[in-house]
């Protein structure tokens, strides 16, 4: 067990696109055990890519059940993830630990549905609403090379058209 | 001795004040830290941290031909500062009701009492120049808890404004 070293923009690697997993291995195991690890050394980290260590493969962990009353799978191992639908759109505020010190506005899906392989290479559906949602679709940016930068939306008009849009 | 100097600047709204301004402190050696630009009531503001070991009398006089040549007003203030110090708001309150004197005064006197420390407030008169509406949106951070910022929202409220308190989770991915 390690904690991996965080890549922090602007390295450049964190752009590219990462490769899908083929094999499912004990050295995919280890990794997936130091990833974790990883992500909960991170302050308040409720997710982590693994480009974010440096390892281009298609492979995110979301585990969101630390935050209070809200709707969550547990501890999702994502492996060559693929978002199949995507429903409703919310403004939310989000950090990330490859670019410290700066949160920002990001427009994102209410509700996803995703299918991904977990740690064994079986295909499991998930169903992801609000917060979870969010964490979701923030880490697998994170595949393509793109960071919550790349979505960033303004924080003064957004803000407020969101609380005309509740009522 | 930090050289982080705070510049408020101040003119009616034209294009080329941002690239004009920002152009002659590269050119004068100055480093660019935090800013906060904006159009308010149809001037255009600016609040900038700009590090230079020159003096500030060297720096206004690098920004002379810009100033006036746009018609600007400008001044530098010395500062204790540093980057890299955001703190991060836990909420966001935003109050809006008819414009009349004193929402403001009487929303944030409200909030002090609660311990809530506001990092960032925009407000704005909308509507009609005949019912002209006051909108204050704020983020900030509720020290003594968000209970205390609840009560004080109650009494805002009471006022006769709209007043909604949103919990801003900071999803760190």
């Amino acid at each position: 067990m390690a904690i991996l070293d965080i890549l922090k923009y602007p390295d450049e690697a964190l752009k590219q696109v990462s490769e899908p997993v083929e094999l499912f291995d004990d050295q995919l195991q280890n990794f997936l055990v130091d990833l974790e690890e990883t992500m909960w050394a991170g302050p308040g980290g409720v997710g982590i890519a693994a480009p974010q260590v440096g390892c281009f493969k298609r492979i995110a962990i979301v585990d969101v059940s630390s935050k209070p009353k809200i709707k969550h799978n547990g501890c999702m191992i994502l492996i060559n993830p693929e978002i199949k639908t995507w429903e409703g759109m919310k403004i939310g505020r989000e950090g990330c630990m490859s670019v410290p010190d700066y949160t920002g506005n990001v427009i994102r899906a209410e509700k996803i549905t995703l299918q991904a392989c977990n740690a064994q290479g079986e295909l499991i559906d998930y169903e992801c609403t609000g917060y979870e949602a969010r964490a979701v679709q923030h880490e697998l940016d994170h595949l393509d090379g793109l960071l919550f930068l790349d979505r960033l939306v303004s924080r003064r008009t957004d803000l407020f058209k969101r609380k005309v849009y509740k009522k | 001795m930090n050289n982080w100097k705070m510049l408020t600047l101040v003119g009616q709204d034209q294009p080329g004040i941002v690239a004009r301004i920002t152009t002659a402190l590269y050119e004068a050696g100055a480093q660019l830290g935090e800013a906060s630009m904006m159009r308010l009531g149809g001037n255009f503001t600016i609040m900038l941290m700009v590090k230079s070991e020159q003096s500030i009398e060297e720096l206004t006089q690098c920004l002379t031909p810009v100033v006036q040549d746009m018609n600007l007003t400008i001044s530098f203030q010395s500062i204790e500062a540093s980057l890299h110090q955001h703190e991060i708001p836990d909420s966001i309150i935003t109050v809006y009701g008819a414009d009349r004197s004193g929402i403001v005064a009487k929303t944030t006197t409200a909030l002090l009492e609660a311990g809530y420390n506001i990092t960032d407030l925009d407000s704005d008169v909308a509507g009609s120049e005949a019912e002209p509406i006051y909108i204050i949106q704020i983020e900030g951070i509720a020290t003594q808890g968000m209970a205390a910022v609840e009560k004080a929202v109650e009494q805002i409220k009471a006022d006769g404004v709209n007043v909604d308190l949103a919990p801003l989770d900071v999803m760190i991915g």
